[in-house]
């Protein structure tokens, strides 16, 4: 194998990631002197056009930052405006809430295992090639990602964008009996669940450690989704911490690079992590019994910290889902109202939920009828884009030091390497504190 | 070889719904995967075939020089071209910005505006290059979506009628929401295909399929504002998802001169 001493690999356009990014790799003398996601996603000033809209608008407006989880900028757009007029949203509607967050959790996360990811396990190029040799488990996933659509669809009216959802809850809550159907639904796609957890188990996982700090919300008592406090741990072992969601941004400080519309984030200083593999470490404990077996069958620890295999850990959150779909279903009496009254009043509020990728964050200052005057959202692919940058750093400098691999290996690895963080590419929003990269 | 017609996805300023909305067809995804070769589809795939193309799906509207000269290149590579979304068919939400300074949005969003390439306007693929069929919706309705690749592949038109929402609340059987309970409603107005779920679930309809083919939007505003809508909420109405589509910019333009208040 010739080993060259100085190369640029471009990887023009990200495939099987949402949005739309480019990878930039520059190795001098064996060594990975820079490894750039560079996303190249044109900005839509989501941030700008936010401010003068009526506080009853986030919800939907946000929505369309993402069409994979649109729900989530609902949900922390509702929690942000709330906070701001001071009021909360609990019993039943808050149980609402998490039930439709669950079918987007077992849609999008069973479109990221079946569609994006399992390819890579299995050397396919796209899920219809995997069908080629793998009907019948692609038939299981796609029979499990409609699981998740009919859930959103029943609560939100529709999968992309629902419409049911409002600050103070929801336009129409649906009857006990509406709902029954899908409990036995559910019920079927727990078999689903469990076969996806057993087949993505046994893929081939490469060694791989990342060595972030975990970044998730917790709630006390159960896997938080839908609300919970912002909680860190540390990847050098140091002891768990936790902040109010208020102080996010004192916490978490963006910065803009040259190379990429989206920004990247540090947490006190250090890079992180969020999405499946720190929700599992920071949570793992608090899963339903059948959400724990799966993942003790699956050789999942308490912590994992190998991004390869996140794909399990995926599948564990999507079984989750499901039985506590079925819990909240089970245990749902129809509330008098479908929503509760949010007068506006002059603030500043801040909602944090637990996308499928990881932590949002959501901020929104109103002024005394409720008009926005300043908006800010973090999606979880720019506080993860440093962790992806490391990681490719890391994995590359591993496969050059083994051996030097061609072009076509590395770009291979490369496009895993990301694709194991799920990548949301079109939520580049923003930014806030400003430093200058000198290359 | 494949004989296998091709087709092609493409995606530029946008949120990825519409096409997600492809793979949102869980029943006819592995048979329509029988019936035409998806050939590009960066989401879905990472093999990706040169062209050209027999049909290419566009999601996503034009906001920079790059993705101008992109859409040029799509369209020289695809016997037919299909906008899908509010986005590639009106400009979509980005589309706000043609109303407003885009130098004032670009300081307001980053540090480092300089960093930043953007056009001052969001522009529908039509602006571009000639289209051979809009798909209204944000997002996108799958069975439309079906219809307008099942069209294709038999060479008939597409059988997407340009009637409004109202047509599919009566079909539905929900009572008007307007009628009945004065909820400000969008629907008279509206591009069918979502099947009319926003009264269903108790709302007005708050346009996201854009103008239907036939609009009366000075006969509806009054109706507007005599269900509680001031003229600010009626212009932030058609200010959404569909601002740049001729019909509701026209409407909120001349609402915007009357108010004198940009939201």
């Amino acid at each position: 194998m010739t080993h060259r001493g100085s190369r640029v690999l471009r990887v023009g356009s990200l495939s099987r990631v949402e949005g739309e990014g480019a990878l930039h790799l520059r190795v001098h003398g064996g060594r990975v002197s820079e490894a750039r996601l560079q996303i190249y996603e044109p900005p839509r000033f989501f941030e700008a056009f936010l401010r003068g809209r009526a506080y009853t608008e986030p919800p939907d407006i946000t929505a369309r930052v993402c069409g994979i989880c649109p729900v989530a900028y609902q949900m922390s757009a509702c929690a942000a405006v709330e906070d701001a007029c001071g009021v909360s949203v609990g019993g039943q509607l808050a149980e609402l809430r998490r039930l439709l967050y669950c079918g987007e959790w077992i849609e999008s996360q069973t479109l990221h295992i079946y569609l994006l990811h399992a390819p890579d396990f299995l050397g396919c190029v796209s899920v219809i090639d995997l069908a080629r040799t793998h009907r019948a488990d692609v038939e299981r996933g796609l029979r499990l990602k409609q699981t998740g659509n009919a859930l959103m669809e029943l609560l939100g009216g529709r999968a992309i964008h629902p419409v049911n959802v409002r600050v103070g809850g929801f336009h129409r809550a649906p009857t006990r009996e509406e709902l029954r159907p899908l409990y036995e639904r559910l019920k079927r796609a727990m078999d689903d669940a469990w076969a996806t957890v057993r087949w993505v188990s046994r893929f081939d996982f490469p060694d791989a450690a990342c060595d972030e700090d975990f970044f998730a919300l917790s709630e006390a008592g159960r896997y938080a989704i839908a609300a919970g406090t912002p909680t860190v741990l540390p990847g050098d072992g140091g002891p768990q911490r936790a902040f109010p969601v208020r102080d996010f941004s004192e916490h978490v400080v963006e910065r803009q690079v040259p190379h990429s519309t989206g920004l990247q984030s540090e947490l006190d200083g250090r890079r992180h992590l969020t999405g499946s593999l720190a929700r599992y470490a920071i949570n793992g404990r608090l899963l339903s019994p059948p959400a724990r077996q799966a993942a003790r069958e699956a050789g999942l620890g308490p912590v994992c910290r190998n991004p390869f295999r996140s794909i399990v850990v995926r599948a564990v959150e999507v079984l989750y889902a499901i039985d506590e779909a079925m819990r909240i279903i089970d245990a749902y009496e129809r509330p008098p109202r479908p929503s509760v009254e949010v007068p506006p009043r002059a603030g500043t509020g801040h909602g944090a939920t637990e996308a499928p990728r990881g932590l949002l964050y959501h901020r929104y200052t109103l002024d005394a009828d409720g008009t926005v005057t300043d908006a800010r959202l973090v999606p979880p692919t720019a506080q993860n884009q440093g962790a992806i940058e490391e990681d490719l750093r890391r994995l590359v400098q591993g496969a050059m030091d083994d051996g030097d691999p061609g072009d076509t290996e590395l770009t291979a690895l490369c496009e895993r390497v990301i694709r194991n963080h799920d990548p949301c590419i079109s939520c580049s929003t923003h930014f806030l504190e400003l430093t200058v990269e000198r290359v | 070889m494949s004989a296998l017609p091709k087709l092609a996805v493409w995606k530029l300023a946008s949120c990825d719904g519409c096409q997600l909305t492809l793979l949102d067809c869980e029943d006819e995804l592995l048979t329509l995967s029988g019936q035409v070769e998806i050939a590009h589809f960066l989401e879905a795939s990472s093999a990706a075939d040169p062209g050209p193309y027999d049909l290419s799906l566009v999601e996503g509207s034009v906001t920079t020089a790059a993705d101008a000269e992109r859409v040029r290149h799509i369209r020289a590579v695809s016997r037919r071209l299909v906008t899908i979304g509010a986005c590639a068919t009106a400009g979509g939400i980005q589309a706000l910005r043609n109303f407003a300074d885009v130098e004032e949005f670009r300081a307001a969003v980053y540090a480092r505006p300089d960093y930043i390439e953007t056009l001052a306007t969001s522009t529908p693929v039509s602006a571009h290059v000639p289209v051979d069929f809009e798909l209204q919706g944000c997002p996108i309705d799958r069975r439309q979506l079906i219809e307008v690749i099942t069209a294709h592949l038999a060479g008939r038109k597409p059988g997407i009628p340009g009637h409004s929402v109202c047509f599919e609340c009566k079909r539905r059987g929900t009572v008007c929401v307007t009628v009945a309970h004065g909820t400000p409603c969008l629907g008279p107005v509206t591009h069918a295909g979502c099947g009319a779920i926003c009264p269903a679930y108790g709302r007005g309809c708050y346009g996201c399929f854009g103008p239907s083919s036939s609009t009366n939007l000075p006969a509806l505003i009054p109706r507007l504002r005599t269900d509680g809508l001031d003229d600010r909420d009626v212009l932030r109405l058609l200010r959404t998802f569909n601002a740049y589509a001729p019909a509701f910019a026209e409407a909120s333009t001349a609402l915007d001169r009357d108010e004198g208040s940009t939201p």
